[in-house]
């Protein structure tokens, strides 16, 4: 199914909830709404499920203007943070609800629950209450009870945040497989970038009730169109700097106090003579080298693979992904090269970027 | 040798810690427990002396079924049946009306919902006897009309009942209103979307979350309909209407001396069905359903 949504708008007197969302989803496409707690991307959901009216814009599915339609006809499968099991209904009493309430024949009742228990690994736990089962099997639960009604399209509500970390990887991995495998158009609510960039087609980044951007992963993260974007994607954060850009024998000089490093032509160009600038560079383009920008290493942070080196260059904080094998010290003096290939430039008035507005 | 030593002292501490406790909790408990010890000897006898038996001389012995004779009489059951009457409807209407009510309040947004709220708590605070004058033309005036004046007028159980109810409410809704609020959206919601209409939301899903709040009102409400006592003191005249507690109370108004013996055995009549319904509704009193949610609002 195909949803768009036109405008679309959510007030509580003067507190703006979403704020003229524009957006499409193609049929079995699976969006992501990305955002911080607050920035309206919960509320945009239950706009689309149903359950707050817009306070202005349109929904459509498939074309159709769905406004004024009430949950239950909308055809939606919902999975949310808290599992909103029903805690006196067994596990199959849970499931098969919306089949109850479409008022279906005992035998495929039956046949159905225990198939979509099946399939989510919970087919031998159907007489259990809710409260007798470990967190990732009521999520399991939950998925099944949206699953049952074959839903023409899925929202989930932040679905993994009461998991733990192994848990919240294997079940990311099984709803991405199910939602390939079953085509359902599917929205998926997180403030989780990694879940975001791993699960979804595309992305939707919302802050403060406003649509960011809305792209694919790969896009979000090697063209971010704001500040904030660029701060949001990607872990570890973007490194984020105030520079001046100058053209000085041909070639495009960012600098600031204590750096001074050259710039692709093609991006250096675009923030040139603009005064001060924000420099926008990854941790993983910043490499501890034997030459380059002189800094200390501040802090020294061992992730496993790489170890996060946060290292002061004058009064400026950049972190940088470092080899474990290279034993870095807290308070070491180390050598940087920024890799500027990938370097991002911003407007710090309009936090706007400079290279990939229209 | 010390370390038997040793063990023996922490035996003896654990013995004392379980001890000491008990003895705290039965010694502030006695005086309750004597009393009803009391009324319970005092029912199958002619006279006590403190908690024995005597007969007429003082002896030990005197043991009697006399006291019990009441239950011979027509009039206790009709009053029996009027206590009950009351306290059932207590019971149906205070909980419907309440839990209806209070699911309002608590998750629709309505113009007057606030004003509603602080006005039914302010009702609350009023005493009943303040409002009997205005209660006793409520129900002049209800006698007056055709049908409903024969069962809700003055001088009916109906009236009592219904006047009962009414006071009662603001505490109700107030207290299941309560119960509303500490339920998640989400479950609400979840159930909206797999199809269920707001009112079998509210029926399927929500009721059953809030049983033990339903039965702690039952309860209060089945006790304070059953001992009533204000209420049909006032708007009924004679045994015909009257209930339990009035009848209770006529018992020692009489010209004779008051029989104490016999006051003690319809009090303790009066005591039968209430510890039934606590033994019927303690179980949902005491569960709480835990789990099947997680954070969320």
């Amino acid at each position: 199914m195909r949803v768009k949504l036109e405008n679309l708008s959510k007030r509580w007197g003067s507190v703006v909830g979403a704020d003229s969302i524009d957006l499409e989803i193609e049929d079995a496409e699976f969006v992501a709404f990305l955002g911080p707690s607050g920035c309206g991307k919960t509320t945009t959901l239950l706009m689309v499920a149903g359950i707050y009216k817009p306070s202005a814009g349109e929904i459509r599915f498939d074309g159709h203007i769905v406004n004024a339609v009430a949950p239950k006809d909308r055809n939606v499968g919902m999975v949310f943070q808290s599992y909103a099991l029903y805690p006196h209904m067994t596990v199959f009493q849970n499931i098969s609800y919306p089949l109850k309430l479409k008022k279906v024949s005992k035998d495929e009742m039956q046949k159905r629950t225990q198939w979509v228990a099946d399939t989510m690994g919970i087919g031998h736990l159907m007489d259990r209450k809710p409260a007798q089962l470990s967190g990732g099997q009521q999520q399991r639960v939950a998925l099944g009870r949206a699953l049952i009604k074959e839903p023409a399209l899925l929202l989930f509500d932040e679905p993994l945040s009461n998991l733990d970390a192994r848990l919240r990887l294997s079940m990311r991995s099984e709803i991405k497989r199910l939602q390939m495998e079953l085509g359902i158009t599917s929205i998926y609510v997180t403030h989780d970038q990694v879940e975001a960039m791993t699960m979804a087609d595309r992305i939707a980044v919302m802050k403060n009730g406003r649509l960011q951007a809305y792209a694919t992963p790969e896009v979000l993260y090697d063209q971010p169109r704001t500040l904030f974007i660029a701060g949001f994607v990607g872990n570890p954060p973007m490194n984020l700097l105030e520079v001046e850009v100058t053209r000085e024998n041909g070639d495009y000089h960012a600098r600031r106090q204590g750096l001074d490093v050259i710039v692709p032509l093609e991006r250096g160009k675009k923030a040139a003579d603009k005064g001060t600038v924000i420099l926008g560079i990854r941790p993983e383009d910043v490499t501890v080298a034997d030459t380059g920008v002189a800094g200390e290493a501040y802090i020294v942070e061992p992730l496993g693979r790489d170890d996060l080196v946060t290292v002061h260059i004058g009064d400026a904080i950049v972190h940088v992904l470092a080899d474990p094998t290279m034993g870095l010290k807290m308070g070491q003096n180390v050598l940087l090269n920024f890799n500027t290939h990938q370097v991002q430039f911003f407007d710090p008035q309009t936090e706007q970027s400079l290279l990939w507005t229209d | 040798m010390t370390m038997f030593e040793t063990e023996r002292g922490y035996g003896v501490r654990r013995v004392l810690g379980q001890v000491i406790p008990y003895t705290v909790l039965i010694i502030s408990i006695l005086p309750i427990l004597i009393g009803y010890a009391w009324i319970i000897v005092a029912t199958f006898s002619m006279r006590t002396h403190g908690l024995m038996p005597v007969d007429g001389n003082g002896n030990l012995g005197g043991l009697s079924l006399q006291n019990w004779e009441f239950l011979f009489t027509p009039e206790i059951w009709r009053v029996t049946l009027n206590s009950f009457g009351i306290a059932i409807a207590m019971v149906l209407g205070v909980g419907f009306i309440s839990t209806l009510t209070g699911y309002a309040l608590a998750r629709m947004n309505f113009a007057g919902r606030k004003t509603f709220l602080g006005m039914t708590l302010v009702l609350h605070a009023f005493r009943p006897e303040l409002l009997l004058i205005a209660i006793f033309q409520v129900l002049l005036f209800i006698a007056g009309i055709p049908v409903a004046g024969k069962w809700f007028g003055f001088n009916t159980v109906g009236g009592v009942a219904i006047v009962m109810i009414t006071l009662e409410l603001p505490l109700g809704v107030w207290l299941m209103k309560g119960f509303f609020d500490n339920l998640s959206w989400d479950m609400e919601r979840a159930a909206l979307i797999d199809g269920a209409s707001r009112f079998r939301v509210w029926w399927e899903i929500i009721i059953p979350q809030i049983k033990p709040g339903i039965a702690a009102l039952a309860i209060f409400n089945f006790i304070s309909g059953w001992n009533a006592y204000l209420i049909p003191f006032t708007f009924t005249i004679g045994s015909k209407v009257s209930n339990l507690p009035v009848y209770l109370n006529q018992l020692q108004s009489d010209t004779a001396p008051t029989s104490w013996n016999q006051i003690a055995a319809v009090g303790l009549f009066q005591l039968i069905p209430v510890m039934i319904f606590f033994i019927f509704t303690q179980e949902a009193l005491l569960s709480i359903y835990g789990g099947g949610s997680k954070g969320g609002t």
